[in-house]
């Protein structure tokens, strides 16, 4: 186990420093100088051409654009490592406390997605194994598949419609409070259902064929007790991979749902810095992002050999 | 089980199956799937409707017409009008010309590149999979709409380079099924047979590797045109994409974002546009899994 935690934790390192080297590029791919975007962007309306060669030469050199890739790169990761990761081109706050900021709202919206799906999609599936080959089965699938391809910002849209502009039960947007949570975290737990639904009813349907189950069955166990005790408990075990694997796509989602409720949120800090060009912000949020997900699939991966010991400890 | 072993045995009986009756099975499995088939004939229609886009179209998809601003659905007006009096029902029209093809590019990409990356990683194993597959590991790394952001940040934004984003970003997935893939189709007998006899190695892969990876990559393939076409929608919708006033079915949508309350048709019509284009591309990839694939039935 100790060998298992260890060998995963080693793995992980050259992933995030690739990770950090890809953020690290952005401000280097980009075309045109970042120098001069920067005093584009903070000269308020004047040309470029009215910028001094002094001033311009000035911040290069703070910027530190004018040291060897390798160098920059380096400072690069020492400042990400401490927390540093600049000041936004925009508002010239620093990057760090922007994320901050928002990470809680990010957090709630996808955890409480996440449980949406898990509880309405494990329901679904496990209803569905039950009654393989009926209609109720077939109604689950496709439901399931309705869900996999709608977009969630329609779906999101749909859900403001009636339950906030029609009916008037929850805001349709904003961040304080339990009741603006709602309904993006419906829409986000909706849209992953479809996919939890159909990875628990495989799962369900691969354990009732266990041996186990029917050993439970003709020892006259009540019905009940087989499927909770003896088949449920043994296909929850995926239901961990589904975790770790949906983390990602609500993360994705999360970049949707909080500009469709117009809500803060790490998703919407981003996707409006690559939009006004805002390049720390863009290195800052995707790299706080990917190595929160790197992190967690670590957890998931741990939690998933401590669960299930016929994984091998490598 | 007992279907599957009846499915077999006229198979087991004749040991050669020509080219022809494989194609015949597949046709017929088609033909019995029903899903998938309803999901085929759906798909044939929008692309039909795509390539005479200018023929249904009832309307310019992007004439501004201010008088006629958002008018509900009438006779006149299929499916309404937004905000600028264009009518929604041409540009949801004209809409699938971008998304389907959006679609299509970002997965070929997507497979093409998967593909080579998957063979070498496969057949050459050693340095060659390592380095791919921690290139992988990276990609992996950020979730899709964020390593999205990053390309898009770098190139601009513009319908092209979502197209590039989604694409890249679907890589992963392609390079981890075919190498697998191929270090199993690498230790079969008849592989072992021809590198003994000194077949050339691309030669290998070209004629005994590869078809032997294609079942599996047809149906991946198939399934992610649907949520390409989503990921890159929602990259319009966020303005990330196609730029206005091209009718693209995400931006449109976000351009029906104020209206919700009063003139719902606006975002209603792009949205059914692409669940229903997703949903039949979805039904017919399920599909082609049960024909093409049964191991892998989820």
């Amino acid at each position: 186990m100790l060998q298992y935690i260890r060998t995963r934790l080693l793995l992980t390192i050259p992933v995030l420093l690739g990770v950090s080297l890809v953020t690290f590029s952005i401000l280097h791919l980009i075309p045109g100088d970042p120098a001069r975007i920067l005093l584009g962007d903070m000269g308020g309306g004047s040309a470029a051409g009215d910028i001094s060669d002094e001033a311009y030469e000035n911040l290069r050199e703070e910027l530190g654009l004018n040291d060897p890739y390798p160098v920059q790169y380096g400072n690069y990761l020492k400042n990400a490592l401490t927390g540093d990761f600049g000041r936004s081109f925009q508002t010239n706050r620093d990057v760090r406390d922007s994320i901050f900021e928002v990470l809680p709202y990010t957090l709630q919206l996808t955890i409480t997605g996440l449980g949406f799906a898990i509880l309405f999609g494990g329901i679904l599936g496990i209803i569905a194994a039950l009654n393989r080959n009926t209609w109720i089965d077939s109604l689950t699938m496709i439901f399931s598949l309705f869900g996999l391809a709608m977009p969630s910002f329609w779906l999101g849209f749909i859900l403001i419609q009636f339950f906030a502009l029609r009916w008037t039960i929850f805001p349709s947007t904003g961040t304080e409070g339990w009741r603006t949570l709602v309904l993006p975290a419906l829409t986000l737990g909706l849209v992953a259902s479809g996919t939890v639904a159909r990875l628990v009813r495989s799962t369900m349907l691969e354990v009732l064929n266990q041996e186990y189950v029917t050993v439970a069955r003709s020892k006259g166990l009540r019905e009940r007790a087989v499927i909770l005790r003896h088949a449920l408990r043994n296909a929850l075990i995926p239901v961990v991979t589904i975790v770790g694997l949906q983390f990602g796509g609500l993360l994705s989602g999360a970049v949707i749902i909080e500009t469709v409720f117009a809500r803060r949120g790490l998703g919407r800090l981003a996707a409006d810095a690559v939009l006004s060009r805002d390049f720390p912000m863009v290195q800052g949020t995707i790299l706080f992002a990917a190595f929160g997900y790197v992190l967690i699939n670590l957890l998931v991966d741990l939690s998933y050999a401590w669960l299930d010991p016929r994984i091998k400890y490598r | 089980m007992e279907r599957n072993i009846a499915a077999g045995a006229p198979t087991l009986a004749l040991p050669v199956v020509k080219a022809r009756s494989r194609r015949r099975d597949f046709v017929h499995g088609l033909l019995r799937n029903k899903g998938a088939l309803a999901g085929l004939i759906i798909l044939l229609l929008l692309i039909l409707g795509a390539v005479f886009a200018p023929v249904i179209a009832t309307h310019d998809p992007i004439m501004i017409d201010p008088p006629q601003r958002t008018q509900p659905p009438s006779r006149d007006h299929l499916l309404g009008t937004d905000a600028f009096g264009r009518d929604i029902f041409s540009r949801v029209v004209h809409g699938a010309r971008i998304s389907l093809p959006v679609g299509l590019v970002a997965v070929s990409i997507a497979a093409t590149v998967g593909a080579i990356l998957g063979l070498i990683a496969g057949y050459y194993g050693r340095w060659a999979d390592g380095i791919i597959m921690r290139i992988i590991d990276i990609m992996l790394a950020f979730p899709n709409i964020m390593l999205a952001l990053v390309i898009v940040a770098i190139l601009g934004p513009s319908i092209r380079n979502v197209m590039i984003a989604v694409g890249i970003g679907e890589i992963p997935r392609y390079t981890r099924l075919i190498r697998g893939q191929v270090l199993s189709a690498r230790e079969l007998l008849y592989v072992e047979a021809a590198k003994v006899i000194g077949v050339p190695t691309s030669k290998i892969m070209y004629r005994h590797i590869l078809p032997n990876v294609v079942s599996p990559v047809v149906v991946l393939a198939t399934l992610s045109v649907g949520s390409a076409i989503l990921a890159a929608a929602g990259l319009s919708f966020l303005g990330l994409g196609a730029q206005p006033p091209r009718p693209e079915w995400g931006a449109m949508l976000a351009d029906g974002r104020q209206f919700l309350s009063s003139h719902w048709w606006v975002a209603t019509m792009p949205g059914i546009a692409i669940a229903i284009t997703v949903l039949s591309i979805n039904m017919l990839g399920d599909g082609l899994r049960d024909i093409l694939d049964p191991r892998t039935r989820t």
